[in-house]
């Protein structure tokens, strides 16, 4: 086996263990008991998925056929941006419209501060 | 700082054109350059400003903390999937920052939520503290300030 074929070997164990991880992800995602605790395992788990995965393919187009792909680095730089966006915009907007939190939250400091602002504004008109 | 830059594209043609090739080839060129890099490097103090690659420098050292918080965090959230019962307690705490305007308070925020097990809930309208819900506050609590702090140091580096 010479140096290349130990190269692709390590990318492709990059890529199943992309695989891997959204698998693993997507079952917190059945298992955790809130939206807010769900969409840890939903966003934050997958983002290091896909940058394991693009990282491998990546890699196996260097070694396999000398070409560097720009666009798969592209790829990475938009999920890292797009997904925590995504992320806190879905949670800020659960938790506006009132979604509770599970029974087993041990301690909530925004709750308290919405609900003062809410009462300023009620007092005001 | 265009002084530096400048010496240092000057070693880089100087480089290139002593290594006498056939023909101008740029990967030379680069040689040239990450030669340049090192003796700028050496001799910056005497153009009397800092390094001009320091904010570079120091986003790669950004990038590498990051990814050692991502993986560190991410193992931490899976532990928690596989385990046989669900047995985290989540919260949400308030967390001021000593960052100032935009750009480092969302580039903060940014990383923050991109790190499993820590999700920026509401951005003060002030724009000086975050209220964060964390997957497991009880364990994960003194971690979460830890790596914070560490965000907060490499991000001042990079900006200021």
């Amino acid at each position: 086996m010479n140096g290349n074929g130990i190269l692709e070997i390590i990318a492709a164990i990059f890529i199943f263990g992309g695989g891997v991880l959204s698998v693993l992800s997507a079952l917190g995602l059945m298992r955790f008991p809130d939206i807010y605790t769900r969409n840890h395992a939903g966003t934050k788990s997958t983002t290091l998925a896909v940058l394991v995965t693009l990282t491998g393919v990546f890699m196996y187009f260097w070694i396999a056929e000398g070409y560097i792909s720009v666009r798969l680095i592209l790829g990475i730089l938009f999920v890292f941006i797009t997904a925590p966006t995504a992320g806190h915009i879905i949670v800020r907007a659960a938790y506006r419209s009132g979604v509770k939190v599970s029974d087993s939250t041990v301690e909530d400091e925004l709750g308290p501060m919405l609900r003062k602002k809410e009462g300023e504004r009620e007092g005001e008109s | 700082m265009p002084a530096q830059f400048l010496t240092n594209l000057f070693i880089a043609f100087l480089w290139m054109l002593l290594n006498d090739e056939d023909e101008l080839r740029f990967s030379t060129f680069f040689a040239g350059y990450l030669v340049g890099i090192i003796i700028v490097f050496i001799m910056h103090r005497f153009f009397g400003t800092q390094f001009y690659l320091r904010r570079f420098f120091a986003l790669l050292k950004l990038i590498l903390i990051f990814i050692r918080e991502l993986s560190s965090s991410s193992v931490f959230v899976i532990k928690h999937i596989v385990k046989k019962e669900v047995t985290i307690k989540p919260g949400i705490f308030y967390y001021k920052t000593e960052l100032r305007g935009e750009w480092e308070v969302s580039l903060l925020a940014l990383l923050l939520t991109l790190t499993p097990g820590s999700v920026v809930m509401e951005v003060t309208p002030e724009g000086d503290a975050f209220y964060v819900h964390a997957m497991d506050i009880a364990e994960s609590r003194e971690n979460l300030l830890r790596s914070l702090a560490k965000f907060e140091r490499a991000i001042m580096e990079v900006l200021r």
